[in-house]
Parts: structure tokens; C-alpha cells; sequence
């Protein structure tokens, strides 16, 4: 099983365990990564403004140069999976952002949303299956109770992202069990973490962050895990109210794998 | 050559703001055939209608072009009167210079130079016109009501009183609908059953009425004054003619886990059940999805117990067939599912209950008998969160983009009845707008805000977060002094929108009755024919035509029954003599026409015919049964010899009108 990848800005610089143990437990799984060679951030967020064309161009070049190699491009962040789902939604069904962003590109063949972009939750739930993940576990992770932490950029707008239910999803709990531990559900697993207000607004991100670590520690997790490097970061430093540990989901497929060094 | 007028009206403004009218009658006096050409104001008044007669006789008119509105508004005036002139009705043409120009159109230019078209076209068409005169056919005197709640209750006494048959035809195993499961009623607060109930015994007493309950409707054939409906008696396992109502097979059947569609799954029945102690009619039937006897042959006590013998095992659905002048759709609503409203959590906490489920748990006859207890842990919850608009007015697609009407109303009555019997419990309600036209609702609104102090936010919320200690943090947002809230509820109550019932659409393709994009049947007339389907002989009783508290649904479910009293008093009824022909020469017996007739009017039949050396041959031929066809024009489309014709609407009439039309 082949893909191509997308690692994303981030994951080179300040969230290097998401993406190292990413590509063990893709290695361990029998599914081969291959990272775009030629990619470039994604562009961070997404741009509400329909015609914003700049700063979803770099989106578009990741995503064209996908699909000249011809394999489904699987993400990791959860920022970059966002902006480049919602990318090549546009490109897909916006005529005018297409026609637009075709015109800067210059492609010798127009980008018209061709590729097929999945998360790498996606991947192991339809490519592999949870199912055979369970099997590869040496390592299960047993009496281990997980919170997973959705944030909000994994699943919404729901009609573009096509991950799960946004309001009530169930990806990552069934990964938990695939993992050997048991996962729990409690309610602001798909809320804000307060992402980029921290810069400006500390007090306000402390309050999003720390409604959602308390809740899950309230419901008995022993950790959190999540698909995000800002989630991730947030939910570190502004949760202070909480010391429930936070980790990346791929350091536990790893751990499960016994890939983890 | 016929001899035309042409009238143009100006329909105040509607027509004469974007057609220059003068220009148009002006234009079409020099077509061929017509003798005289004006315009008026408003040519369906009398003053208008008489200014067409006195022309009809002043000159010799034999054919009238009417460019105004369209014929399904005032085709059926004009012809009445040409009529009053000694002009046959079918005289008339209606070139639609209003819905089809006039009001889709800005520019007075183009509006008139294509009402001047379509005036031509209507010429060239009336000028093929021949008189047509109008053949009878009788009415079976006996309605058919689909759909057993108050609306179709209501419409069934009322055709009743007047002396006709009518028949109720219900799925469930009782009539009386959503408003059993109604505990008061706003705005006076009076108890759903005791009004209710006695409507529900009436009808099973009138002899003039008969209830057919878990039963329902397969098929439809036939038109105005004489349908032909099939019904579907379900087996419920248990002779109706024998079982006294006792109720002992109901207490003794061994399976209790079942749960209770009555209270909404919020408690459970047996496997042989009787809905509840008022059903009409007052007698057992078994689930059979869940009864151990029909599932494995395994049990039987409800026969054993039975000492009417009523119980029947080898009970079949049955299918009865019977004729009908009318027929009344009540086929109601539902609360949505709420599968797309997971913020508020609806699937995840017990606490979290719809405002139907809140009504059952206040009734006495309700699984709490009345008390008003937590469904997880049966205590007394002492702050409610009850949320508008749950699916109602959402255009994200979610929901619903209708108001579903009653929310506003029935959730002030929850917040105040709750108020009234628990004064220590905090009562929050979150909306967009309170809307309460009706008599006296606005009162019943403002005595909940001001007497029972009631704490109305404007806002919606966004989230509903169980908690581990069992409370429900409500988070939501006040619009008036723009914060963010943070409620602690013990109970959340979703005012869910309402949806036609699911059986409304299957019923709909079998009358040929037209829906909306929400599966609400449609009136023939938004304001002139609340109650009528566009379908002759179909009436619209209660919420299956839209969203309706109960006494909107009483006033219309009467009318349905005027409309329909109205039908069946007639003898007879004027047929529409636009009906198809075929021509025998042409026709080649290849069984087109007969496919696609949706009223079954064509026959074919061996005849003799005499050929041109004076043999003769038996040929294959199509005939019309006129009393029976529609009308339609399906089968001369179909017709690939152009034997099949429709009177009125000739293919040479038609032709003619697009040659005008391109010329």
C-alpha cells in the first residue's frame, strides 16, 4: 500500500514526534509513505474569503504535484489536512476560485481537484482497517484510558472534511480500541482549544484549553491524544489548571507496534 | 371564418405595469378573424364581463381571446360568462399575459411584444376551436378519510352529521394521533384527552362512520366522484369482532421488554398490547416482531387467557377494495430524529429529551404518572434548559427551513405548567424569535414571562456537555446583552422541528396529489383553496399540508369537510369534455395510448371495417371511455400515428399555436 504524504511545516520543526512516529507505525503496518518532493507549507489556515486566491496557491501546487504521482495524499496535521481538503474542494466544485487559481498556476495540465485527500486517521480506519491494526498490536495498550481530542479543524465544515459526525464522532475512540486501551468519551472533545488566540488573547486560550483537559480528566482519562501540533500545544501550556498528559496518537500506534524508540 | 374579440385586461397594475395594453389590443385587432379588440381594467369584474357579452352580441362574435391571468384562475369565470352570451364555453381562450409575462418580466418592451405573441397564439388556436358540450358522471356518496388524528376526526364527524358514509382509515391500532400523547393544551390549558376523547367515541359510535384501524391505504384508481381505494387490513392476530378490551392478555403475555411507541420508548408494553385505556377501537394486538407464538410457536398464553377467543395466529393481512366520491388526506407529522442535532446531545445523556417525550413525562397517564422526574436517575430535576428551534428554520441543511409553528407555543405551556407545579425548579428558555400570533397567545406567552417568571433568552444554543457529576452544562449565547452562558441543567428539553408523516409521499403518487419540497401536500390555491388538493375529489385535512396547532387544524379539518359535504350532495358532476379520441382509421392497434393512460379509459376491441374494394377486415382499434379519461393528453403524445387526439387541445390546434408563436 502506497500513498503519497504530506508532513506539513510544523512537523519538521516543533512537532517532529507526530511525524517520526507517523512513518514507524506506517512502516510497521506495511504501508509506504512517499513524502511529496516537492511540497510547500500549506498555507496555515484557510481562507474564509472567497476570493483569497494567494494564499491557497501553495495549497494547490501540493496538491497538483500529488497528483501527477498518482496516489491518494495522506495528511497528518490537522491544520494542514484542513486547508488542503478544503483547497481541493474548491478547485473541485468552485468554478471561479479553479479558473482563478489556474490562471496564476500556469499548470501545463489545470488542477481541477483530482486528488483524493485522506487523513492518516482515514487511512489506518478505510486503507488498513482498525481491524488489522488490531492484529499488528504487540504491545497493547491495555487499562489505558484515552480522551480523544478532535479540536476542531480534524472534522469541520463536516460537509467538505467527510471524517465523521462533527458533533458526535467516533475515529478516534475506535482507534483507542484498536490500540488495546479504552477510550473515553467526554463532551468538549470537538471544541476549540483556542488554536492561534493565544497570541493575542492568553487568558482566553487558557479558558478553552483548560475546559477541555478538565473534562476529560473529569471523565477519567489518564491522557489525551490528538492529530494537532497547535491542540497539542494549547493544551501544554494553557491548560494549567489540568496536568493530564497530551500526546500525538501516532507515538501510540507506535508504542502499540513496538516501533516506539 | 370565425369572427374573434379579443379583450385585453390590465389587472390593475399587475398586467398594465409591464405590458402597454393599449398597444397589445391595438395589435391584435388587425390579426385575421378578429372583428373587435379593447382592453379594461379589470376585465373579471362585472363591468368587464359584461363589456365581453354586449360585444359577443353587438358582434356576432362566435370566438372570445381573454389575455389576462392565467386559465387556472379565471378560465372557468370567462367561460360562464361567454356562456350568459349563447356562446359555448369552450369558445374561449385565455392567452396568460400574467404569470407567463407580465410578472416575470421588467422591461415594458419586451413584455409587450410577447403578449402580443401570445395573444396570436390564442387566435390562431381559437380559430381551430369547436363548441364541446360536457357529459355527466354520478357521485358515490361516501368519503374516505386517510389518517385517524384530530384533523381526520374531525373531518369524518363533520361529513358524518351531514348524512354521508365516511371511512377513517389509521395505521396505528387507535385513532386519536399526536393528541393522545398531549397532556394540556394552549392556550387555555384544558386536558388534551377530555376533549379529545369524546371525539374519538363519537366516531366509533356513528353509525355513518367506520373505522378502519391498523389499516392502510395500497392503492388508488378512479377520479372525482369515483375512486376505487384498496386498503390493507394488517393482521393484528386478534378478531376484532370478539375481543372485549379486557386487557387481560396484556397483563399476562410473558414479554415486557417492548418498548412503548405510546410513551416513546420511555417505558414498555407487552407483545399483545392495547395503546393505551381510551383506544378506539378498544381491543388487543400483537407485535408480531416480537410475540414468541408467531416468531418460534412458542408461548401462546394470550390465547389460553383470551375467554372471548379472540385470539387468532393464523390471521392474514386482508385487502379490501372500496369506492369512494372524495377522499381526505390527514395524514399528520412526526418530530424529526434528531441524528444531525448531536451538540446537544441528545443521543448521549437520557436528560437530553424532546418536547413530545417532556408532554409524556407530565401526563398522569404518562411512565412517571404526571411527576416530572430525571429519566436517568428519577429525581426531580430543579433547572430546565428547553431549546428552540431544534431543526426548525435551519438552512444548513440540517433541518428543516420551515417554522414549525406549535414550538413557541407548547414550550411557554411546558415552562409554565412546570413553574405552576414545581415553583423551585429554574426554568430557561433559549429561542431566535417568539412567535405567538394567534388568539390569545401572545397572553399565554407573556403570563409565562411575567407570572411565572420564566427566563426567556434570545439566543441559541450551542452545546449541551454531559457531565460526570449527571448535571447537563448548557453553553449558549445571550444576544441582548452579548455573553457567552454557562447553564447547569438537570434537564434539556429540544423543541424538535415537525415533519409530514412518511406516509404522505406514497400516498401522494397514488392520488396523483402534488407535494412540496418538504413533503407537505399542496393546496390548489395558497389563499382561495386552503383545502383542496389541485387534484379533483382530494382534500387536505390538518398538518399534512403544513405545520398547524390544534385549533387550526380543527377549523381546517371542517372546511376539508364543507368541501367534501359539498361534493357528495351533487348527483352528478359535469365532466370535463376535453377528453382524447381516437380516429379508427388511424389507428394501428399497437397498445401505446392504452400503457401510458393513468386512468385506465382506454380499451381496445376487434371491429369490422369496410375497405375501399369493398371487403371488409377485422382490425385491432383503441376506443375512449369518456367518462373515465382525464384528459391529460398522455396518450397522444404516445400515439406514434396521431389517431389519438384531445378534444380542445387538437394537435392541429396546438401546431397552430406555435406557428403564431414563430411566425
Amino acid at each position: 500500500m502506497t500513498f503519497s504524504y504530506y508532513p506539513g511545516c510544523t512537523l519538521k520543526t516543533k512537532a517532529k514526534d507526530l511525524d517520526r512516529y507517523g512513518r514507524k507505525a506506517a512502516e510497521a503496518l506495511g504501508v509506504t509513505l512517499e513524502e511529496l518532493p516537492d511540497w510547500q507549507c500549506c498555507g496555515g489556515t484557510f481562507s474564509m474569503s472567497k476570493d483569497e486566491i494567494a494564499s491557497k496557491l501553495s495549497a494547490v501546487r501540493s496538491l497538483a504535484s500529488a497528483k501527477d504521482k498518482g496516489n491518494d495524499l495522506v495528511t497528518l496535521c490537522s491544520a494542514c489536512h484542513n486547508v488542503l481538503k478544503q483547497t481541493n474542494d474548491a478547485m473541485k466544485n468552485d468554478p471561479d476560485f479553479s479558473a482563478k487559481a489556474n490562471n496564476y498556476m500556469k499548470l501545463d495540465v489545470p488542477y481541477n481537484g483530482e486528488t483524493n485527500v485522506i487523513h492518516y486517521l482515514e487511512m489506518l480506519r478505510d486503507k488498513v482497517g482498525f481491524d488489522k491494526i488490531a492484529e499488528k498490536v504487540t504491545n497493547p495498550l491495555t487499562g489505558k484510558k484515552i480522551a480523544a481530542y478532535y479540536g476542531c479543524l480534524l472534522l469541520r465544515p463536516g460537509k467538505v472534511m467527510q471524517m465523521d459526525n462533527p458533533e458526535n464522532p467516533t475515529i478516534i475512540e475506535d482507534f483507542i480500541k484498536a490500540i488495546g486501551a479504552e477510550p473515553v468519551v467526554y463532551p468538549y472533545r470537538n471544541e476549540c482549544c483556542g488554536g492561534y488566540v493565544t497570541m493575542e488573547d492568553k487568558a482566553l486560550a487558557k479558558k478553552k484549553s483548560n475546559k477541555v483537559a478538565l473534562s476529560a480528566a473529569e471523565n477519567g482519562a489518564d491522557m489525551i491524544i490528538t492529530a494537532c501540533p497547535l491542540c497539542l500545544y494549547n493544551l501544554n501550556k494553557n491548560a494549567d489548571e489540568s496536568d493530564i498528559p497530551v500526546y500525538y496518537f501516532t507515538e501510540l500506534l507506535a508504542e502499540a507496534l513496538g516501533v516506539k524508540d | 371564418m370565425q369572427r374573434i374579440g379579443v379583450f385585453v385586461c390590465w389587472c390593475g397594475s399587475n398586467i398594465a405595469a409591464t405590458v402597454d395594453v393599449e398597444a397589445v389590443s391595438e395589435a391584435l385587432k388587425s390579426e385575421p378573424g378578429v372583428v373587435f379588440s379593447t382592453n379594461y381594467q379589470y376585465m373579471c369584474s362585472e363591468a368587464g364581463q359584461n363589456m365581453i357579452k354586449d360585444a359577443i352580441k353587438e358582434h356576432n362574435l362566435t370566438g372570445v381571446v381573454i389575455c389576462s391571468c392565467s386559465p387556472r384562475m379565471h378560465e372557468a369565470t370567462f367561460r360562464k360568462t361567454v356562456q350568459g352570451a349563447g356562446l359555448n364555453p369552450y369558445m374561449v381562450e385565455i392567452a396568460n399575459i400574467r404569470e407567463q409575462c407580465s410578472w416575470i418580466h421588467k422591461d415594458k418592451q419586451t413584455g409587450t411584444e410577447k403578449a402580443i405573441i401570445l395573444g396570436k397564439a390564442a387566435i390562431a388556436k381559437v380559430h381551430l376551436n369547436a363548441p364541446l358540450t360536457a357529459g355527466e358522471s354520478p357521485v358515490v356518496k361516501r368519503a374516505l378519510v386517510i389518517g385517524g388524528g384530530i384533523a381526520g376526526i374531525q373531518t369524518a364527524l363533520d361529513i358524518a352529521e351531514a348524512g354521508f358514509d365516511v371511512d377513517i382509515v389509521e395505521t396505528k391500532p387507535t385513532i386519536g394521533g399526536k393528541m393522545t400523547q398531549i397532556d394540556k393544551t394552549f392556550p387555555t390549558l384544558d386536558c388534551a384527552a377530555c376533549i379529545l376523547t369524546p371525539k374519538m367515541v363519537d366516531c366509533a359510535q356513528n353509525e355513518k362512520i367506520h373505522i378502519y384501524s391498523y389499516s392502510e391505504v395500497t392503492a388508488v384508481k378512479g377520479f372525482v366522484g369515483n375512486f376505487t381505494v384498496s386498503i390493507k387490513k394488517k393482521a393484528r392476530y386478534v378478531d376484532t369482532t370478539k375481543c372485549t378490551g379486557c386487557g387481560v392478555c396484556t397483563e399476562k403475555c410473558p414479554v415486557k421488554n417492548v418498548p412503548n411507541e405510546f410513551n416513546l420508548g420511555m417505558n414498555n408494553r407487552r407483545a399483545i398490547y392495547i395503546p393505551f385505556a381510551q383506544a378506539v377501537p378498544k381491543v388487543a394486538t400483537i407485535d408480531a416482531d416480537y410475540c414468541n407464538m408467531l416468531k418460534n410457536g412458542k408461548c401462546g398464553v394470550c390465547s389460553k387467557v383470551c375467554t372471548a377467543g379472540a385470539i387468532d395466529y393464523k390471521q392474514q393481512d386482508e385487502i379490501i377494495e372500496e369506492r369512494y366520491g372524495a377522499i381526505v388526506a390527514a395524514t399528520g407529522f412526526n418530530p424529526i430524529k434528531l441524528d444531525n442535532f448531536d451538540e446537544f446531545a441528545y443521543s448521549q445523556s437520557k436528560d437530553v429529551i424532546t418536547s413530545l417525550e417532556f408532554e409524556r413525562l407530565t401526563n398522569a397517564a404518562g411512565p412517571t404518572s404526571g411527576q416530572l422526574l430525571r429519566p436517568s436517575d428519577g429525581k426531580h430535576p430543579h433547572t430546565i434548559v428547553f431549546v428552540q428551534c431544534v431543526g426548525s428554520r435551519d438552512t444548513s441543511g440540517c433541518g428543516k427551513p420551515y417554522c414549525s409553528k406549535i414550538c413557541c407555543m407548547y414550550t411557554a405551556k411546558h415552562a409554565m405548567l412546570t413553574r405552576e407545579k414545581y415553583p423551585d425548579t429554574d426554568v430557561y428558555v433559549f429561542y431566535i424569535d417568539v412567535r405567538t400570533p394567534g388568539k390569545n397567545f401572545d397572553e399565554f406567552y407573556r403570563r409565562a414571562v411575567e407570572d411565572y417568571n420564566v427566563h426567556y433568552i434570545k439566543g441559541m444554543v450551542g452545546k449541551v456537555a454531559p457531565r460526570a457529576d449527571g448535571t447537563l452544562d448548557v453553553q449558549a449565547s445571550d444576544l441582548i446583552s452579548n455573553e457567552q452562558l454557562h447553564i447547569s441543567a438537570d434537564l434539556v428539553v429540544l423543541a424538535a422541528a415537525i415533519e409530514p408523516d412518511k406516509s404522505a409521499r406514497p400516498l401522494a403518487t397514488m392520488l396523483t396529489a402534488s407535494m412540496d419540497t418538504n413533503d407537505f401536500f399542496t393546496e390548489a390555491h395558497a389563499k382561495l383553496r386552503p383545502v383542496e388538493s389541485p387534484t379533483a375529489g382530494v382534500f387536505l385535512s390538518g398538518t399534512c399540508q403544513g405545520p398547524k396547532d390544534i385549533p387550526e387544524t380543527v377549523s381546517q379539518a371542517s372546511a376539508a369537510a364543507a368541501k367534501v359535504i359539498g361534493l357528495l350532495c351533487k348527483d352528478k358532476l359535469t365532466c370535463n369534455p376535453c377528453v382524447a379520441h381516437s380516429d379508427e382509421m388511424l389507428c394501428n392497434g399497437c397498445s401505446s395510448c392504452e400503457k401510458v393512460c393513468p386512468y385506465g379509459a382506454i380499451t381496445y376491441s376487434d371491429k369490422e371495417f369496410r375497405m375501399p374494394d369493398r371487403t371488409t377486415a377485422i382490425r385491432r382499434v383503441a376506443a375512449v371511455n369518456e367518462a373515465v379519461c382525464q384528459g391529460c393528453g398522455a396518450c397522444t403524445v404516445a400515439c406514434p400515428s396521431g389517431a389519438m387526439d384531445l378534444k380542445g387541445f387538437s394537435n392541429k390546434q396546438i401546431m397552430a399555436e406555435v406557428d403564431a408563436i414563430c411566425k
